[in-house]
């Protein structure tokens, strides 16, 4: 590792542990403990949910619970927003329907159609795939709208001078130019997608991370709640760089995997 | 010795335009670009079209490639009129227009790919066409790791690697420092005695023009058409500095002063 790159991580490190010395002493050393445990007892608890149960399942459940739904939602939603995407890209018309109405829904933040969902199908699985699907939908159709329009003319121009007839020309030039846009969509959707599920078991699931914060509130057990921010916390993290590897792999070439 | 004029007929002619007109249409009005342009280019000949900047070469250039259409008048390469893109003709652009995805072999072997040719025999051409340009050991390289000589190589090897009968070049070496500039010149014109094609160069350097050239047609002010051809029979590889190469330079600056 280079001696910049290890410094960076030495200091990080550093920062996290004079935050969380800092808690443990307030904790200690005044009243906000009455309010607050100290990251010590959070980190007891942490191993303890990790053996033990949390409401009916172990913590590991209530994780694969959040992640089977992110994982269905995010897939169909990136599935179809590709699909959508490119239909609106090689499509004037196709795009000139669809694209207002997508710079309308964009603005407005997944869990908005909550109610909404609920009143419609209840507060089960659909409603909560329902609202993962929404979130990552429209960031996956216009990256990759995006990406698929803004083919650099000259490519065209060169692969028809090659002989590329058009659907050649869609395949070996216009959807690899915009492979970095759609994973910059595919990120952007899957932060976005892992936000709603929190949002969605807190208002609809009896299971999952969401769950677990939720039922920390109504039971005042601001242990749990810690708890659970932090595997939030963590798996985000997790997820966001695993993105990042798979995309620097995949787009070596360009600017933005580099 | 240079001859001005038009030089005897010899090979057989493989590019034909006659009278041809271009004007584009826009909402801000009609702008004639080419007007009663005709030419015959020959088999093999390296003929460069030279002329100010703006006078409509890259237009021409893109006629003859089939990227736009004349408004009238007519263009034959090979016996065939022009009525699109086609792989018999290739072209190298000013900048590079190499697909940043591929790699050097990706880029060079894309056309024999596109007309369908099985993975080892559009390999084993691509070799050969990254051989011909000097680029062996960088098959696996992405065009934003190469310099812009190196890039410009590739360019000219994936042209190649169609085996056109006319090869275009829109001043290839135009955004290259003078350096390079200098050994792509000399480059290319090795690469074109080695694997012998018909190619139509456009600039406005004038040395570059000497230096390269079998013909070096002189274009108009816009809208352009060819005002004048000399025919360049210094032998090569051609000096910048000999008393030859600088009469014909001055005649032809004259000549361009004279007629704009």
């Amino acid at each position: 590792m280079k001696k910049e790159k290890l410094d960076a991580v030495l200091y990080g490190v550093l920062g996290l542990v004079v935050f969380l010395v800092a808690w443990q002493l307030l904790v200690m050393l005044t009243k906000v403990g009455m309010l607050f445990p100290s990251p010590i007892e959070v980190f007891q608890r942490l191993i303890s949910s990790a053996q033990g149960l949390v409401g009916k399942h172990p913590l590991v459940v209530h994780l694969g619970f959040s992640l089977l739904r992110v994982g269905i939602g995010y897939l169909i939603s990136a599935v179809l927003g590709i699909l959508v995407g490119l239909v609106m890209a090689r499509s004037p018309m196709g795009n000139a329907i669809i694209r207002p109405l997508f710079a309308i829904i964009r603005p407005i933040p997944g869990i908005t159609w909550m109610p909404l969902f609920i009143l419609w199908f209840g507060t089960g699985w659909i409603t909560q795939l329902g609202i993962i699907f929404v979130a990552g939908f429209s960031h996956m159709v216009l990256n990759t709208y995006d990406g698929a329009s803004r083919t650099n003319p000259k490519l065209i121009g060169a692969a028809q001078m090659l002989g590329a007839n058009q659907t050649q020309i869609f395949r070996m030039v216009i959807l690899p130019s915009a492979v970095p846009y759609i994973f910059s969509g595919l990120q952007v959707s899957l932060s976005s997608c892992w936000m709603a599920v929190l949002a969605a078991e807190m208002m609809s699931a009896t299971e999952g991370i969401g769950w677990m914060i939720v039922s920390g509130q109504n039971n005042g057990d601001i242990q749990q709640v810690l708890v659970g921010i932090i595997i939030i916390s963590v798996i985000g993290l997790i997820l966001a760089n695993t993105m990042r590897g798979v995309e620097s792999k995949l787009c070596a070439w360009s600017v933005r995997g580099r | 010795m240079c001859v001005v004029g038009a030089r005897p007929v010899e090979g057989r002619e493989i590019i034909r335009c006659e009278n041809v007109n271009k004007k584009f249409i826009s909402s801000s009005g009609v702008y004639e670009v080419v007007r009663d342009l005709s030419l015959s280019i020959r088999e093999n000949e390296f003929v460069v079209l030279f002329g100010p900047g703006q006078c409509g070469k890259t237009t021409i250039l893109n006629l003859l490639a089939g990227l736009e259409q004349p408004s009238s008048g007519r263009i034959t390469v090979a016996d065939k009129e022009v009525a699109g893109p086609d792989p018999s003709r290739g072209m190298v652009y000013q900048t590079t227009d190499l697909f940043p995805w591929l790699t050097v072999m990706g880029n060079v072997e894309f056309g024999p790919k596109v007309q369908g040719k099985p993975k080892a025999e559009r390999q084993a051409i691509a070799q050969r066409y990254i051989e011909l340009v000097g680029l062996q050991g960088f098959e696996n390289t992405y065009p934003a790791k190469l310099s812009g000589g190196m890039q410009q190589r590739v360019g000219i090897a994936r042209a190649y690697s169609n085996d056109p009968v006319v090869i275009l070049m829109d001043e290839p070496f135009g955004h290259l420092d003078a350096q390079t500039r200098y050994m792509m010149e000399e480059e290319l014109e090795k690469i074109v005695a080695a694997e012998k094609r018909t190619v139509v160069f456009v600039t406005n350097n004038i040395e570059e023009a000497i230096y390269l050239a079998d013909r070096i047609l002189l274009l108009g002010n816009c809208p352009t058409h060819v005002t004048r051809e000399y025919a360049v029979d210094l032998p090569r590889p051609r000096s910048y500095v000999s008393k030859e190469f600088l009469d014909l330079r001055e005649a032809i600056m004259q000549e361009m002063e004279e007629t704009l």
